[in-house]
């Protein structure tokens, strides 16, 4: 009994700890956006809230939560007010089969650093960020206007385009591991060397530009294409709903950064950090800094694109998902069997 | 004859090269350039703490000057008000007589001398007609205020201090 106790006071500080690590994640991204938007522009940004600006954040969530809460009149209010929670909750689950840190050896217990390693860890990732698509098209159906409706269609295109060449790029890399369990892919790559990364360029690649368009993020955008469709599916939200939406988006940036780094970029292993060993605890700090490290250097990569690449056009985008993600992550997984045969 | 020109019939748009088709290596430039940026000196002037720097020909708030003599210079000739395209600006004439005359450079003086900062365009055109050199646009820009009525600015806020700098027509 005390043994299952123990399991669940374990599980639940991990939980604890990795959702307070992911909305810390998800304020300061906001702020890096706005900030390195600002850099890439030769300007400076937030700065004035707190030193630096850092507590740019926390002055938005205030002002979000204080501002009205509205709905428009002719919008269906059951699903107006489901939807930024069902755009929301599944970015927020999303993590829970990450391993962000070398196990934990600790008073006989060997703590795993991840909150569940399902045998199906990243199919699951991929069932639940397809949820989150949901959100969007409700919230486009539910506002009545024509802008979100196109919002939350694109966003539904687009899922269904890109879906395809993310799972099959993730299938060359799933025959290359031998394995769907997150544990067993990150623990198969090694310090430096071995990282699929270097094994799978193509499949990265693909796995990389898919996750742009999973994420609604520019050069992929269209969903909330600004400048066409006003603010996208989430035209009509404003206060603490539109600030789930956009939580919500940058969760599903960090965990899908996140992915990245577990799949190819060997997670929480970095050269000389074995060396630590023989402290299981500050190699374990110390792989969950890597982790981090990791992480927003791929968020960082995010913003630093879009700046970079101006939106695609719609037909332009589909042309790209099936004519040459999907080949070219068909040909990846054909070219990694040969190569496996070999 | 000269030939008629002839374009090609999808424009002059060539094709693309399979390189180009590729996207990448231009995005990867692109990247690059960008990140050139990043760490390129911004140009925010991080403004309350900070200044900027005036141009000479910044036009700011007006001041009335001064001559050599500590004497008001302006003589209520009234070209201002006439050439202000806003209509700005408000003169009342006198004449000075006995003590009160040292203190003009000309007998007729202007008794009120009111800008209304809220109609004010600040174009210069005052500066510009005025024969005397009496007023010039300076570089004071911080005006606002929380009351309608202190924008209508009379001779206290406008005039130059004695001993002020000089200033001369161009």
């Amino acid at each position: 009994m005390s043994g299952l106790l123990t399991t669940i006071l374990i599980d639940s500080i991990k939980v604890a700890v990795v959702l307070a690590f992911l909305m810390g994640a998800v304020a300061y991204a906001t702020y890096g956006e706005r900030r390195f938007a600002a850099f890439f522009q030769g300007r400076l940004g937030p700065n004035r809230a707190g030193p630096l600006g850092l507590l740019q954040p926390l002055a938005d969530g205030i002002k979000f939560m204080f501002k009205e809460d509205f709905v428009p009149r002719y919008a269906d209010r059951l699903l107006y007010r489901l939807a930024p929670i069902a755009a929301f909750t599944p970015t927020l689950i999303l993590v829970g089969v990450i391993p962000f840190a070398p196990d934990l050896r600790i008073a006989g217990l060997v703590v795993p650093m991840q909150i569940a390693d399902p045998n199906f860890g990243v199919l699951y990732f991929f069932a639940i960020a397809s949820f989150g698509v949901y959100g969007v098209i409700i919230a486009g159906w539910a506002s009545n206007n024509k802008y979100s409706v196109m919002g939350g269609m694109r966003a539904a295109s687009m899922m269904i385009s890109y879906e395809v060449g993310l799972g099959l790029a993730a299938v060359g890399l799933i025959m290359a591991a031998g394995s769907v369990k997150m544990s067993v892919i990150v623990s198969q790559q090694g310090a430096f060397g071995g990282w699929f990364i270097w094994k799978q360029p193509l499949g990265f690649l693909i796995f990389l530009i898919a996750t742009f368009a999973e994420t609604h993020r520019t050069p992929f955008d269209l969903p909330e294409a600004e400048q066409e469709l006003v603010g996208g599916y989430h035209t009509e939200y404003g206060s603490m709903q539109l600030g789930l939406f956009q939580m919500g988006e940058f969760a599903h940036m960090v965990a899908a950064s996140a992915l990245i780094v577990a799949l190819y970029l060997g997670g929480w292993q970095f050269p000389l950090l074995g060396g630590l060993d023989q402290s299981p605890l500050l190699h374990t700090l110390a792989g969950a800094c890597v982790m981090a490290v990791k992480t927003f250097a791929v968020v960082f990569l995010f913003m630093w694109v879009r700046w970079t690449i101006p939106r695609f056009r719609y037909d332009q985008l589909m042309r790209l998902g099936w004519k040459s993600l999907v080949p070219l992550a068909l040909f990846n997984v054909i070219l990694t069997a040969v190569l496996i045969l070999i | 004859m000269a030939a008629k020109t002839t374009y090609p019939k999808h424009g002059f748009r060539r094709e693309m090269s399979f390189w180009e088709r590729l996207y990448l290596p231009a995005i990867f430039r692109g990247l690059r350039v960008t990140m050139k940026h990043f760490f390129w000196p911004n140009w925010t002037i991080r403004y309350p703490e900070e200044k900027p720097d005036l141009a000479p020909r910044f036009r700011g708030l007006h001041r009335l000057k001064r001559d050599e003599n500590g004497r008001e210079r302006c003589t209520a000739c009234f070209l201002c008000a006439y050439v202000c395209p806003a209509n700005a600006i408000h003169i009342e004439a006198a004449l000075a007589s006995g003590q009160e005359r040292e203190r003009y450079t000309e007998e007729k003086y202007a008794a009120v001398y009111e800008i209304n900062m809220l109609r004010c365009i600040f174009c210069g055109f005052c500066q510009e007609a005025c024969p005397c050199g009496a007023i010039y646009l300076e570089e004071e820009f911080e005006i606002a205020d929380y009351d309608l009525d202190h924008f209508i600015y009379g001779k206290e806020q406008l005039l130059d201090p004695e001993g002020s700098p000089l200033k001369f027509p161009e």
